[in-house]
């Protein structure tokens, strides 16, 4: 029987070995060295957070796996033998497989800072993460400050953790204005005055320049770069990024570049070898997608897509309309289609925003045909099937702004604002 | 990691948040209100009994109302959830089972020894805890307190406080402020004031929640309570039948267009109470697919027992002869037994695919109960009813189900089996309810493509213990009967999957294989069977 070898238990090998065991009886192996079991990585903050114990981030049952002859194999990869078809851990242990499926996701971006691997500095990405947190920073005594290095979703997430716990947090940004690079001013500046009024300590524009290290070998304080200012901490947060987790493939003879280059039917430059998920790298982004993609769906996409393909159904990976969603302390973002921070070449930008500056929406469209491209909306839910099927029909701007009621995905009850949202698009026109 | 003494008392883990001294001072308020009615439980003859109730009360109220502004009121609007798995009492910890056991000392005593609480028997003065209660009585109808005026009062406190408390919790939820306002009208109009109210008006009335329904309130049709309808002329007549109504004709209609949360969520006091003073604990309740098995042998064991016990009930005060009363016997049953074949038979012919291995158990229940009638039709006499005697069937039914079940259990077991034990578990009503919609309502709770995260905090926050992650993940709508549609999941998701709907029926079940977002091609291929 054909031996699938899948390493890493995240969300694509996972989708990976439940669509392939569905679809046949082959012999599937999972290795992780993080954990046991399967868990949401999204939502470690929530175990920090207290909402939830780890085993809830669990989506499955533990029975699950025997259930399904899911073999769940703890160890570290330390070489791929791609000629031999072997699998050799760190313990000293092999495995041997037929087909291999890398999935081994992302870890956090460290660039260089001194201090970096100083004690009470982490990313917040891994489970030992967390555990790592729970040391250096259990509660505001322990931890009087913490200090987070880059502002993106990660970042946002763990100052919402820290703050929990009623620990001060200073953020450092090195954007003049939050995720600018992704979210157009409007919306970046809204976000701003959320995070202030957590009384975050949100500092744009600060790069961090070294990290001090106490005579324990851990970090005490950071010093800002443009300010040389020295702020005493007890944490120090990295969250300026992620990039695919392959060191360990780099001595190999699979193909990488920034992650494993896989084709369009997501196999490397080895026969047998697959990669998915946040440490795939396409040869070329499919339909203005980046070629590395580190988002939940995508790495679930790929893994239904490769199951496909492992049992015999060869098939492209064939992502629809972009859409993402975050959630901003209490504010919750979703996107559909494309929404550049700032118009491109013939596009336009249509922002609203409620007075009580916790709500907005941004539409992006073509000005030479009106065509719909995407929409940004904070603190007001929409319906992701109506927008993917509105850009699939490539609807006017105008139809969407008129129906976006029916997009409308708010709990009953909500205070709608289409109307509002109608009329200032009416007046924006008229004034253009 | 530090070496030094943790002098906290906190017996959470870690340390949950230090509460400001504010909710100090309130937690303090609350517990004095406590300690008045302790001090009476234990006999302390107040002199000013009218004055000490109201400030017992009162302290409770006032406590729970300085405690949610401060917790609440000083952040911004949002998920308030911070460290509900590190307090003691909300993660079944030492205080968690303390409060499990007190509550439930307290609900066996109110069922089975009332006098303990003061309760004067055969005409005696009431004494401790029920006496303070006394002048409260005597405002509203004129007559002493019982133990169940005691606790309907508290009851009653307990929703309208910690209501209070939720509202402010999800101030930035409408859905939830205007449901919790309705089950505070509910309890304190329907179940607490109007039935008083009743007394003074006509004081051989049974006392009747019309809000209500049976199988809940399974006495409604025992022959004293019949005998007390029948005997107040048309007043007495309108009541039996709105209940009737109610159950046959009111409750349908309402669930086929808004699903049991109109019922369990926006009406019923034992859910009131669940969703005000027992939403600390809804994490509490088991997702796992073993308890989702227990919950449905046991509810619907419940169910048929209530069916049959009520019709048994009915039938033994019924009698032989048409002449006497146009329901006889022989026809009470046979109406019975038409129904629930009119009912099964319809469900297997216009349901029995979306059913699937359902279908089996479906039939073995309706098989057990039309047995169970039929041979009760030819060995019962008037008095016995399966050689037992109808009334210690009747009697039976009230201790385990609508004692031990729903009260000791239900409630006093809040902090360590989740806030709706007992409406998962045991509640037959809302077995009728969640098997009609299931299979008649437009209810749904809808999933938002290809959104879901698979994070966990619907799983977690739900007090029915169903696992909406499971079918959130995969694009799934949920449709399951024991939803009671309290919409917690929706509000807690950090990326805006779940919304909770009435659409039309086509499509609302959908089990799909590849989400919302993929090739479109493959998610055909994967969704054929």
């Amino acid at each position: 029987m054909e031996h699938i070898v899948i390493i890493g238990n995240g969300i694509s090998g996972v989708t990976a070995a439940r669509h392939i065991r569905k679809l046949s009886d082959k012999q599937i192996t999972i290795v992780s060295a993080e954990t046991d079991y399967f868990f949401s990585r999204t939502a470690l903050m929530y175990v920090y957070m207290g909402h939830m114990k780890f085993e809830h981030t669990q989506p499955y049952e533990n029975w699950f796996w025997e259930k399904n002859r899911i073999n769940l194999k703890k160890g570290y990869v330390k070489h791929i033998e791609t000629k031999g078809k072997m699998l050799h851990f760190s313990d000293g242990g092999t495995l041997q497989y037929d087909k291999l499926i890398i999935a081994t996701g992302s870890k956090p971006n460290k660039f260089g800072w001194p201090g970096q691997d100083l004690d009470g500095v982490m990313g917040m990405y891994h489970k030992q993460d967390l555990e790592n947190l729970e040391i250096y920073a259990p509660n505001n005594k322990v931890c009087k400050r913490a200090v987070i290095v880059g502002g993106g979703l990660i970042g946002i997430e763990l100052a919402e953790m820290l703050n929990s716990r009623n620990i001060p947090v200073t953020f450092l940004v090195r954007e003049d204005s939050f995720w600018n690079g992704v979210l157009p001013e409007g919306e970046s500046a809204m976000i701003n005055r959320h995070i202030k009024n957590h009384h975050i300590d949100l500092r744009l524009g600060s790069n961090l320049k070294e990290i001090i290290s106490d005579e324990n070998g851990k970090a005490k304080s950071v010093i800002i770069q443009e300010t040389g200012e020295e702020i005493a901490c007890g944490v120090v947060g990295l969250t300026a990024g992620v990039s695919p987790n392959i060191d360990f493939i780099k001595n190999s003879d699979i193909e990488t570049g920034r992650g494993v280059k896989v084709n369009r039917f997501l196999e490397t430059n080895v026969q047998d070898i697959y990669a998915i998920g946040d440490c795939a790298e396409q040869h070329e982004g499919i339909n203005g997608r980046r070629p590395v993609e580190a988002v939940w769906y995508t790495g679930r996409m790929m893994g239904e897509t490769v199951a496909q393909t492992i049992c015999g159904n060869r098939i492209q990976y064939n992502p629809g309309h972009w859409f993402n969603s975050a959630k901003f302390l209490d504010i919750e973002y979703q996107t559909y289609g494309w929404v550049f921070a700032n118009p491109r070449e013939n596009e336009a930008h249509f922002h609203w925003k409620h007075t009580d500056d916790t709500k907005c929406i941004t539409v992006c469209y073509d000005t030479s045909t009106n065509t719909f491209l995407g929409i940004n909306t904070f603190g007001i839910r929409m319906r992701h099937d109506i927008f993917d099927k509105w850009l699939t029909e490539g609807r006017d701007v105008n139809y969407v702004i008129e129906h976006l009621a029916e997009a409308n995905f708010d709990p009953e009850f909500y205070k709608a604002y289409e109307a509002d949202i109608y009329s200032a698009f009416k007046n924006e026109l008229q004034t253009v | 990691m530090s070496n030094k003494l943790n002098h906290s008392m906190s017996l959470a883990k870690p340390d949950a948040v230090d509460i400001s001294n504010k909710q100090k001072v309130a937690l303090a308020i609350g517990i004095l209100g406590l300690f008045i009615l302790a001090l009476a439980l234990f006999n302390t003859n107040f002199p000013n009994k009218g004055l000490f109730l109201t400030l017992s009360l009162g302290f409770i109220v006032i406590g729970t109302i300085i405690y949610s502004r401060d917790a609440y009121l000083t952040k911004l609007e949002g998920i308030k959830n911070d460290g509900v798995w590190f307090k003691s009492i909300s993660s079944r910890g030492i205080w968690g089972w303390i409060l499990g056991v007190i509550l439930t000392a307290f609900y066996i005593v109110l069922y089975f020894y009332p006098q303990y609480l003061g309760l004067g028997k055969d005409g005696a003065e009431n004494t401790g805890l029920i006496s303070l209660f006394d002048p409260l009585s005597n405002l509203l109808s004129g007559r002493n307190a019982s133990q169940w005026f005691v606790y309907g009062t508290l009851y009653t406190v307990a929703i309208l406080a910690f209501g209070y408390k939720f509202i402010l919790k999800y101030r930035h939820n409408r859905y939830q402020q205007l449901r919790t306002v309705s089950v505070m009208f509910f309890q304190l109009g329907f179940a607490f004031l109007i039935p008083e109210f009743m007394y003074v008006m006509n004081s051989d009335l049974p006392y009747y929640d019309l809000k209500s329904v049976w199988p809940l309130n399974y006495y409604i049709f025992d022959e004293w309570s019949v005998k007390a309808f029948l005997s107040n002329g048309n007043i007495g007549l309108g009541f039996l039948l709105f209940g009737i109504i109610s159950i046959f004709v009111i409750t349908p209609i309402l669930t086929y267009k808004y699903g049991k949360r109109w019922y369990c969520s926006w009406v019923c006091g034992c859910g009131g109470l669940a969703e005000t003073a027992g939403d600390s604990f809804r994490q509490l309740s088991s997702k796992k697919m073993s308890a989702w098995k227990l919950e449905r042998w046991l509810i619907h064991t419940v169910l048929v027992f209530s069916v049959v016990m009520t019709v048994a009930m009915i039938y033994t005060y019924l009698g032989y002869d048409h002449n006497n009363f146009w329901l006889t016997k022989g026809l009470f049953i046979s109406l019975v037994v038409g129904f629930l074949t009119l009912i099964f038979v319809g469900v297997m012919y216009f349901k029995r695919r979306e059913l699937g291995k359902d279908a089996k158990y479906g039939a073995i229940g309706y098989f057990v109960v039309i047995a169970l009638l039929v041979i009760m039709h030819f060995t019962g006499t008037s008095e016995n009813v399966f050689f037992i005697k109808g009334s210690d069937l009747r009697s039976a039914y009230g201790i385990y189900i609508g004692s031990i079940f729903s009260g000791v259990i239900g409630t006093g077991f809040y902090p360590i089996l989740g806030s709706r034990a007992w409406c998962r578990f045991g509640c037959p009503m809302a077995a009728i309810l969640g098997f009609q919609q299931r299979l008649f309502s437009k209810f749904r709770i809808t999933t938002n493509g290809g959104q879901c995260i698979s994070c966990g905090n619907c799983s977690n926050s739900c007090e029915m213990g169903i696992d909406v992650r499971a079918y959130a993940q995969k694009g799934e709508n949920i449709v399951r009967s024991s939803c009671v549609g309290c919409g917690i999941c929706s509000a807690v998701c950090p990326r805006g999957v779940l919304k909770l709907e009435n659409d039309t029926m086509e499509g609302r079940i959908n089990p799909t294989e590849i989400l919302l977002g993929n090739d479109v091609d493959l998610m055909d291929l994967v969704n054929k069977k």
